[in-house]
């Protein structure tokens, strides 16, 4: 069992004549909580579906769990069963129930039998808080709970790793701490997690490591305390600054 | 002779039937672009006979095949004595026909131009007639440009309904030119070219047109 | 005199009936044929090859929405006799009638995939599936939903259109009330009026049970995103 999850090497993006990624390079460690944050526009997001290759990278190399999967001859639609991501916008199936969402991916990707697929996926929703609520479709819930049920697909195909996109910024103030609440549950089992966020609480008091990215290059790389009271650069030292002075450390 | 040769010898008769084609469809989006305003107004602002007037009609005309309309006005007619001449009969039916289905574009648009238009009107002491005149109408026939260049569109084509009662347009001098040299396949080739010509620049005009009269900030969706 | 018209009526029913059924058969017929080939015409333009979806797709949707429905008809119709193809004016029908409406259905189904957010599809990605799963799972049945009003719309549209089969000599409603007319020198304003009504309830019947199935398969609390009911066009 190796240590390393997820290395990222290199990576770079143009969209069009702007260059949104100059050569991010990272690792992330089995069971580590890395948040990643930055102001915005500066290619957080895009990091991400650069690494399940939603977005393919213009140059670098990812690595998950030991396999190279830039490698054009891997079966990325395996490998991205392996990482879960949870988007800001939620994008649950509209058509499904929140049972459904969570089951499709076990039955269509993975080919499970339905009664083992069902008892599997009621189990993640009973784990998100949302045992109750299998049988509703996406717009009959709340924004957290349509967050809280896109985790639980995610956790369904059992995953090593989970991107997490900016989760709670477009969630009410009061829907936050929910959906927070099960992503700290998760760190603590020792889920592998990537985070993008805003939460600074949460980035404090959760995050094994902090990385501050901006203009598509990582400024600074270090544990919250070490970020929080002593930055080695300026701007990681503004940025959390004015950021705390917004948000707070809500979310603890 | 080749298929060339022949499409250039019968060009000038499928021309005249062309001219004729046209003229059919101006006259009835004409007739149908008035008939059609008077519905959409007499159904939003109308009172309630008005109202179920006007609506019968729409959902009669809409719901029965122009094809069957025609031969109601064509040979349908002269059993109660009134003898209408093909081109005449062609007019009245498609504009009557257009009548109903601008109707239902043009109340679309006329609940598309805000709600606070018209209550801005009336504030300034505008009565509704000047309202709607001054206000709500010139809105309405921005918006309603989409809707109306396909109206326009559809009836070019199904002028050539005009033919199975015996108008002389260009489905009609097509089949005239079959019958003497049986060369029917390509005959409507060479007929079906000069509809997607028609069209084709139609389209293009009409884009044009909706492209200069544009408002900056006035979507030209009708919703 | 009433009495005549009423006995008129009376012995017509069987062959106004007949029509009406060779009606139905030439609906069901084109719109079957605008389903099953504008599904793929649909999703091939948007999720497929570019290069086809310019060099194939949309020329055919741009020359089948162009050409007026009778044209195509007798295009189809005398065609297959110059190409030496035997087909009975009912067959040439479907294939004119059926491929026009392949082409417009495939505009319906185009806007309704274009209307599902992007990150339907990325959702469907990011837990492995594969593009061909994804559309089938959930894109798919979205798009269909989607697409019932403008489709119920292309229904009212091509029942309409049937009537334009008499002119290849199809025995359908309008010949049949054509035939009466000439067999019993007959009130002719009578039998199309007849006819227009029988056109009427096939239109509304049908308009209410694609209102059903819509309600039957809505997503609860999903609304259409494109705000208001859009005022539907005829095509």
């Amino acid at each position: 069992m190796s240590e390393m999850i997820l290395k990222v090497e290199d990576i770079h993006k143009n969209y069009r004549e702007l260059e949104v990624l100059k050569g991010i390079s990272f690792e992330v460690k089995r069971g580590e909580t890395k948040v990643v944050i930055g102001p915005s526009g500066t290619g957080k997001s895009t990091l991400l579906r650069c690494i399940n290759q939603l977005t393919p990278p213009d140059k670098g190399r990812v690595w998950l769990d030991g396999v190279k999967i830039t490698d054009p001859k891997v079966d990325i639609n395996k490998i991205r069963s392996s990482i879960g991501m949870v988007f800001q916008d939620f994008n649950l199936f509209a058509h499904l129930t929140a049972l459904n969402n969570v089951r499709i991916g076990l039955m269509k990707v993975k080919e499970m039998e339905k009664r083992e697929a069902t008892d599997l996926a009621m189990e993640e929703l009973r784990r998100v808080g949302l045992g109750d609520k299998t049988s509703s479709y996406p717009a009959e819930l709340s924004g957290g709970q349509q967050q809280r049920v896109s985790i639980a697909r995610a956790l369904a195909m059992n995953p090593k790793l989970i991107l997490f996109d900016e989760p709670t910024s477009a969630l009410d103030p009061e829907l936050i701490g929910e959906v927070l609440e099960v992503m700290i549950n998760l760190a603590k089992e020792g889920m592998t997690m990537l985070v993008v966020s805003h939460e600074m609480g949460f980035a404090r008091s959760v995050a094994n490591e902090i990385i501050f990215m901006e203009h598509g290059v990582i400024i600074e790389e270090g544990a919250p305390q070490q970020l929080f009271t002593k930055p080695k650069h300026k701007r990681t030292g503004e940025f959390l600054h004015k950021i705390t002075e917004l948000y707070g450390e809500s979310g603890k | 002779m080749n298929f060339f040769e022949l499409a250039w010898s019968i060009l000038p008769a499928l021309l005249r039937g062309t001219v004729v084609t046209l003229e059919i469809t101006g006259i009835s989006i004409s007739i149908g672009f008035i008939l059609g305003i008077l519905l959409a107004l007499g159904r939003i602002y109308g009172n309630k006979s008005i109202y179920i007037v006007a609506t019968t009609y729409v959902e009669v005309i809409r719901g029965t095949p122009l094809l069957t309309q025609l031969f109601l006005l064509y040979f349908g007619l002269p059993s109660i004595g009134i003898m209408l001449s093909p081109f005449l009969a062609a007019i009245i039916g498609m504009g009557l026909n257009s009548g109903a289905y601008q109707a239902e574009y043009f109340r679309g648009a006329i609940q598309a131009v805000k709600s606070g238009q018209m209550m801005a009107a009336r504030s300034v002491g505008m009565n509704k007639f000047k309202a709607v005149r001054y206000i709500i109408l010139p809105q309405m026939l921005r918006l309603v440009i989409p809707s109306w260049s396909n109206e326009l569109i559809y009836l070019v084509k199904y002028s050539s309904l005009a033919y199975m009662i015996q108008a002389p347009e260009l489905m009609a001098q097509g089949k005239v030119i079959a019958a003497k040299n049986f060369r029917t396949f390509e005959v409507f080739i060479v007929v079906a070219f000069i509809y997607l010509v028609i069209v084709l620049i139609l389209s293009k005009i009409l884009d044009i047109l909706e492209k200069r009269i544009r408002i900056p900030g006035l979507q030209t969706q009708a919703v | 005199m009433a009495i005549d018209k009423l006995i008129l009526i009376w012995q017509s029913f069987p062959s106004l009936l007949r029509g009406t059924l060779v009606t139905i058969e030439l609906t069901a017929g084109f719109l079957g044929l605008g389903l099953i080939v504008g599904i793929p015409l649909a999703f091939g333009g948007v999720y497929g090859n570019k290069f086809i979806a310019v060099t194939i797709i949309s020329p055919f949707v741009k020359v089948f929405r162009a050409i007026p429905a009778l044209v195509l008809l007798f295009l189809f119709f005398f065609g297959s006799a110059s190409f030496g193809i035997e087909m009975s004016a009912f067959t040439a029908a479907i294939l004119a009638i059926g491929f026009r409406s392949a082409a417009y259905q495939s505009q319906i189904f185009r806007g309704a995939i274009q209307s599902i957010g992007v990150g339907q599809m990325m959702a469907a990605r990011s837990i492995g599936m594969s593009k061909l799963k994804a559309i089938q799972h959930i894109i798919l049945p979205q798009a269909l939903r989607l697409s019932i009003p403008p489709w119920t719309n292309e229904y009212a549209g091509i029942l309409k259109d049937s009537s334009l089969a008499y002119a290849v000599g199809v025995t359908e409603l309008m010949r049949q009330g054509r035939y009466i007319v000439a067999r019993t020198f007959g009130n002719a304003l009578l039998v199309y009026l007849v006819c227009a009504v029988i056109y009427f309830v096939l239109v509304y019947t049908g308009n209410k049970l694609l209102g059903l199935l819509e309600e039957k398969y809505k997503i609860p609390g999903y609304e259409v995103k494109k705000g208001a009911r859009k005022v539907l066009e005829r095509i």
